[in-house]
């Protein structure tokens, strides 16, 4: 069995076959870039999925009651019986009536203080939590309910007003899953045309290899080692880099206090997919080297 | 450096001592044919055939000189004879099976059994002599450990002992040939074929690797030059001659010999 000194002996000399330092060419910085981009890409979309999962599942279970009642006497005995009837329906986890200030404070920017002068009738609100599951039956439920004590009283499912944001944000992340796909085929593609630059460039020196016996197998791993470990440093720089990128606007996200931009968050598992990606890399960019090695090997006797 | 096992060489006790006397015997007993070929053409593209028509038997452990003009195709024939290339027509044998249609994964055994000193040499040109010399058992998958004693050996026999870490460029001709023949026959091959490979060498030095190449012949290798350089042909006793002329074998049976054998003698 080789020696450890054996075994680096060895893999100094078949280092030695091909000429050039990794950090000559430019495979490694294309790689980096392409890593970065990647992952920067992969971010996005899975932190727009997590968006629209938490959203859904918050929305989902959510509905406003309008009480639309000019008289504020009229409309606050409405609101009380509607928030009485709502506490004790099915399906009903909670019912809470939105404070008149708030919503006052809410539309102020745009009807100013007449807003909160009384003058102005606003609807009462009452927000309602439902139980899990099915949102849709209960909310038609709910609906009747409130539609038998007055038609004054309507109820909206939040779901309704954020489906579109939703689905927006749903197709961002589908595009950056495209992209991720885009940029492994772009990625493929330039570890394609190194390893035919690199045996075009070696013709030479394969020639002699092949002559003296060398199989393509063996041939192949010293182009896919070369250009594995170009990868290999190359995803770690852009991986480094980006995993940089996400953290700064990370925290630029959360300065924002928006509860909406705070959704597009990395969990863990996230972060788990995400150091995967320089692994993927390394394999694709060895696997396509070694084919389009052997690809070229295969051509000649 | 002690006297050498043939003659003026120093001794190349890594030669002598890799079982060669059993290689040797068992391939003596075998004198069979280790080359055949029949018919052979070789055509390039579309022009004119550069061989044609070639026929002949090597048997093992023989020695051959092959001979011709400039353009008579001696290149050709023997980038068939290392596998560089593959006939258009007819069959060749080496080793007892058909190499024409072998498939194309069973070629590197067959070609690390042949050694090859190439006109231009060929060397890596990134590589030291050293390394290039320890090419051959590097492919054939030796231990790096073993690799050193072998290739410092040769690099000494061949008179570059202080130049291992010599790159090609920076080393002359005559130096390059030498480590292109140091690399053709560190692996022990059963064939080696050598293309003018003393062409860029002194007298002194042809000399020596002549010798070096009957050493190797006395082991049992097969040994086919090519070359113009007759008094270099005539050193080596009992070797036989092929000479081609404008692509075809001048003497087919490849019984030649140089000097001609005196009338009615052996």
């Amino acid at each position: 069995m080789a020696s450890r000194t054996d075994r680096r002996a060895a893999a100094a000399a078949r280092h030695r076959l091909l000429p050039g330092g990794r950090v000559a060419g430019p495979m490694l910085w294309i790689i980096a870039i392409m890593m970065f981009l990647t992952v920067l890409a992969a971010a996005a979309g899975l932190g727009l999925g997590a968006a629209v999962r938490s959203m859904s599942a918050d929305l989902a279970g959510r509905a406003s009651v309008q009480v639309v009642e000019a008289n504020p006497q009229l409309r606050d005995q409405l609101a009380a019986r509607a928030l009485t009837a709502l506490r004790g329906a099915d399906g009903v986890q909670a019912a809470a009536p939105v404070d008149p200030a708030l919503l006052a404070d809410q539309v102020r920017p745009w009807l100013g203080e007449e807003a909160t002068s009384g003058d102005l009738p606003l609807p009462a609100l009452i927000d309602v939590t439902l139980t899990p599951g099915d949102a849709d039956a209960k909310v038609a439920r709910l609906r009747r309910l409130l539609g038998g004590l007055s038609p004054a009283l309507r109820i909206e499912p939040h779901a309704a007003f954020l489906l579109p944001l939703a689905g927006l944000l749903s197709a961002l992340g589908w595009l950056a899953a495209g992209v991720v796909l885009l940029m492994a085929l772009a990625t493929g593609a330039v570890v394609v045309l190194a390893a035919r630059g690199a045996h075009d460039s070696h013709r030479g020196t394969i020639e002699v290899l092949h002559l003296m016996g060398a199989t393509d197998v063996q041939i192949a791993r010293l182009f896919q080692r070369r250009i594995g470990l170009d990868a290999m440093l190359g995803s770690a720089l852009g991986f480094a880099f980006a995993a940089f990128v996400i953290l700064l606007i990370g925290l630029r996200l959360g300065a924002t206090g928006s509860e909406l931009l705070g959704a597009v968050r990395l969990p863990p598992a996230s972060w788990a997919v995400l150091g995967l990606l320089p692994v993927a890399g390394v394999l694709l960019a060895t696997l396509a080297a070694r084919w389009t090695v052997l690809r070229a090997l295969g051509r000649a006797l | 450096m002690r006297a050498g096992l043939y003659g003026c060489l120093p001794t190349v006790p890594w030669l002598s001592l890799r079982g060669s006397r059993e290689r040797a015997s068992a391939i003596f007993q075998d004198m069979s044919a280790i080359v055949q070929f029949e018919n052979v053409g070789l055509r390039y593209g579309l022009d004119s055939e550069t061989l044609s028509d070639v026929s002949f038997t090597l048997a093992g452990g023989g020695f051959y000189f092959l001979t011709g003009a400039s353009g008579a195709g001696k290149t050709s024939l023997l980038k068939l004879l290392y596998l560089a290339q593959r006939p258009s027509r007819g069959v060749i044998r080496l080793f007892g099976e058909d190499v024409v249609t072998l498939p194309r994964k069973r070629l590197p055994g067959f070609r690390r059994r042949i050694g090859v000193v190439f006109q231009d040499f060929r060397l890596v040109p990134h590589l030291s002599a050293y390394d290039n010399i320890a090419l051959p058992l590097r492919v054939a998958g030796m231990e790096e450990g073993e690799v050193d004693a072998p290739v410092t050996e040769m690099l000494g026999w061949v008179g570059l002992g202080d130049r291992g870490q010599a790159r090609p460029a920076t080393l002359s001709g005559g130096e390059q040939q030498r480590v292109a023949i140091a690399r053709a026959v560190i692996g022990r091959p059963e064939i080696l074929v050598a293309d003018e490979p003393t062409g860029n060498v002194d007298a002194d030095m042809a000399r020596r690797l002549m010798t070096l190449f009957e050493a190797l012949n006395r082991l049992g290798t097969t040994i086919v030059v090519a070359t113009h350089d007759l008094p270099l042909i005539a050193q080596v006793s009992g070797a036989q001659m092929m000479r081609l002329d404008k692509g075809r074998l001048a003497d087919p049976t490849g019984s030649l010999r140089y000097p001609p054998r005196p009338q009615g003698g052996e």
